[in-house]
């Protein structure tokens, strides 16, 4: 096999494609622009943290299965985690969202960050919703109903039925949770990709 | 050669600053172990809510009055599933979006019929019962005319349905079977056979209540219990839970708008309210590609406050 044949190679064609945009110094930085120094950092680690313990919570309670947690003090503590862990996610994603967008962060050519990081919080919507709806106890019940009828009024209702345990906790435990999951990946190596958006030029016109 | 002029709220400036150290790895760790400490105090703390789920037993115990109402609206077809429309059943043409009726336009794909479903079929479930057999077969024996007379009559006198020595009493003349239907599927309800015909209606495995839930759904004791644990639509509901919880605080827009004119009105507010959450969510979606939009941050100046060090050097 000559050198040229071996370059055409897919396989090739992608390690190099990886290599040149995602290089380890940019994967794994050891240094970062001065102007990343403000405490709205802090919320994109933490809502990926927040993600960790849902899903470490969340696998702890699939081992056990979903009516554990109504019967065992230990599954009961597990689920506390796992809700708590959800409301730490949310309330560090929507400030991350917000911070972004006063930074508008989409900025030299970021848009593709900017578009799947509100795509992730949409599916992440979706998965707490139908995390809520399969919980088989009163608030399930109350939820589901409710919910049924704004779901129904879209047409969305004939395919995804929110009062099908079945069908809601397999969108929460597997398809949902993949899409976050990807999804926030993607989100994180498109960040290290293009690196953390400069400020804005200051008011006089001069770049920094 | 032409240079493309710089857009500020597309076009980032090159930095050619300084740079600090960045330990990503470290970060990460303490992130992680700093939300699991923090999860943990709070799981201790306040723990999480687990109302128990009621079934029809207990509703039925509770207030066999409203469970029997609501099993004679089954039979009437006047009960909020009875006159739903899709997904369920034809028997309304569901909201509509302007002239789109997109719940029609997406069918009937999972057929409830009520009188069929929550009656006749679980009462044909049960044992072997003289009264309740001669019921049932005149009931399949008459004319869908005559089934309407025997249930228009009953109806007429429901208001001053009564329990008493384990008997629901309407003063009604010329009912046919349905007093014994009721009855029977009272009785049935109260000791927990309903339950259980509902869920396994479709089978021995099953992990679909979507049927009892609707029966559930269409009485008045379940909404009492959530008005008592202020769950109401008009209370917020959807967002919260049970006991005091933060809930589903992100859905406040989408509770928001049920909540203001003309949504709160209005009888299409549930595909209006989520058409209206789909155009936001596209616009925020889309930000970077619509002018003045995306013009927003450099006007209002936050980022400002958010890069003060570096504006301040």
């Amino acid at each position: 096999m000559t050198t040229a044949e071996i370059e055409r190679q897919w396989t090739t064609r992608l390690r190099k494609r990886v290599a040149g945009h995602l290089p380890p110094e940019k994967l794994l930085p050891d240094t970062q622009p001065a102007y990343v120094s403000s405490w709205i950092y802090v919320f994109g680690v933490t809502t990926i943290a927040a993600l960790s313990m849902v899903i470490l919570s969340g696998i702890i309670l699939a081992i056990r299965g979903p009516q554990w947690w109504h019967s065992s003090s230990i599954g009961h503590f597990i689920n506390s985690t796992h809700l708590w862990s959800v409301e730490i996610f949310f309330f560090a994603m929507i400030v991350h969202l917000w911070g972004k967008f006063f930074m508008a962060a989409w900025r030299g050519g970021r848009s593709l960050t900017w578009v799947t990081g509100v795509v992730t919080f949409l599916a992440s919507v979706g998965t707490a919703f139908t995390g809520y709806v399969s919980q088989t106890n009163f608030d399930s019940q109350w939820i589901s109903t409710q919910a049924k009828d704004g779901i129904n009024a879209t047409g969305v209702g004939s395919i995804f039925n929110v009062l099908n345990l079945g069908q809601m906790l397999m969108w929460h435990i597997v398809l949902l949770p993949l899409a976050a999951v990807i999804l926030t990946t993607i989100h994180v190596l498109l960040v290290r990709v293009k690196g953390v958006v400069p400020p804005f030029e200051d008011e006089k016109g001069t770049t920094k | 050669m032409s240079t493309k002029p710089f857009r500020p709220d597309v076009d980032a400036p090159k930095y050619e600053g300084k740079y600090a150290p960045y330990d990503i790895i470290k970060e990460g760790t303490i992130a992680i172990v700093v939300v699991g400490l923090l999860v943990v105090l709070l799981a201790t703390l306040f723990g999480s809510p687990d109302e128990r789920a009621i079934t029809i037993k207990t509703w039925s115990n509770a207030d066999p009055v409203d469970f029997a109402t609501t099993a004679l609206g089954e039979l009437n077809g006047t009960t909020i599933t009875a006159q739903y429309g899709a997904p369920y059943n034809t028997a309304a043409p569901g909201q509509n979006l302007g002239p789109l009726k997109l719940a029609q336009f997406a069918g009937v794909t999972i057929p409830v019929n009520t009188v069929r479903d929550f009656v006749i079929d679980p009462l044909s479930s049960q044992p072997y019962n003289k009264n309740l057999s001669a019921a049932l077969a005149q009931w399949k024996g008459a004319s869908a005319a005559q089934q309407s007379s025997w249930v228009s009559n009953y109806t007429k006198g429901a208001s001053k349905m009564t329990w008493s020595n384990g008997t629901i009493t309407v003063p009604a003349t010329n009912t046919g079977p349905v007093p014994t239907m009721i009855n029977s599927l009272t009785a049935m309800a109260r000791s927990g056979a309903l339950d259980q015909a509902l869920v396994t209606g479709g089978g021995f495995y099953t992990t679909n209540y979507t049927k009892p839930l609707l029966f559930v759904a269409d009485g008045t004791y379940l909404a009492n219990l959530a008005q008592k644990q202020h769950l109401l639509g008009s209370q917020w509901g959807m967002m919260n839970e049970t006991g005091s919880y933060p809930g589903q605080a992100w859905l406040w827009l989408y509770t928001f708008w049920y909540q203001v004119s003309p949504f709160s009105s209005s009888s299409n507010a549930d595909v209006q309210v989520s058409a209206l959450m789909g155009l936001l969510s596209l616009l925020l979606l889309l930000v970077p590609f619509i002018p003045g939009l995306r013009s927003i941050p450099r006007k209002v100046k936050i980022y400002r406050l958010i890069w003060r060090e570096y504006y301040r050097s």
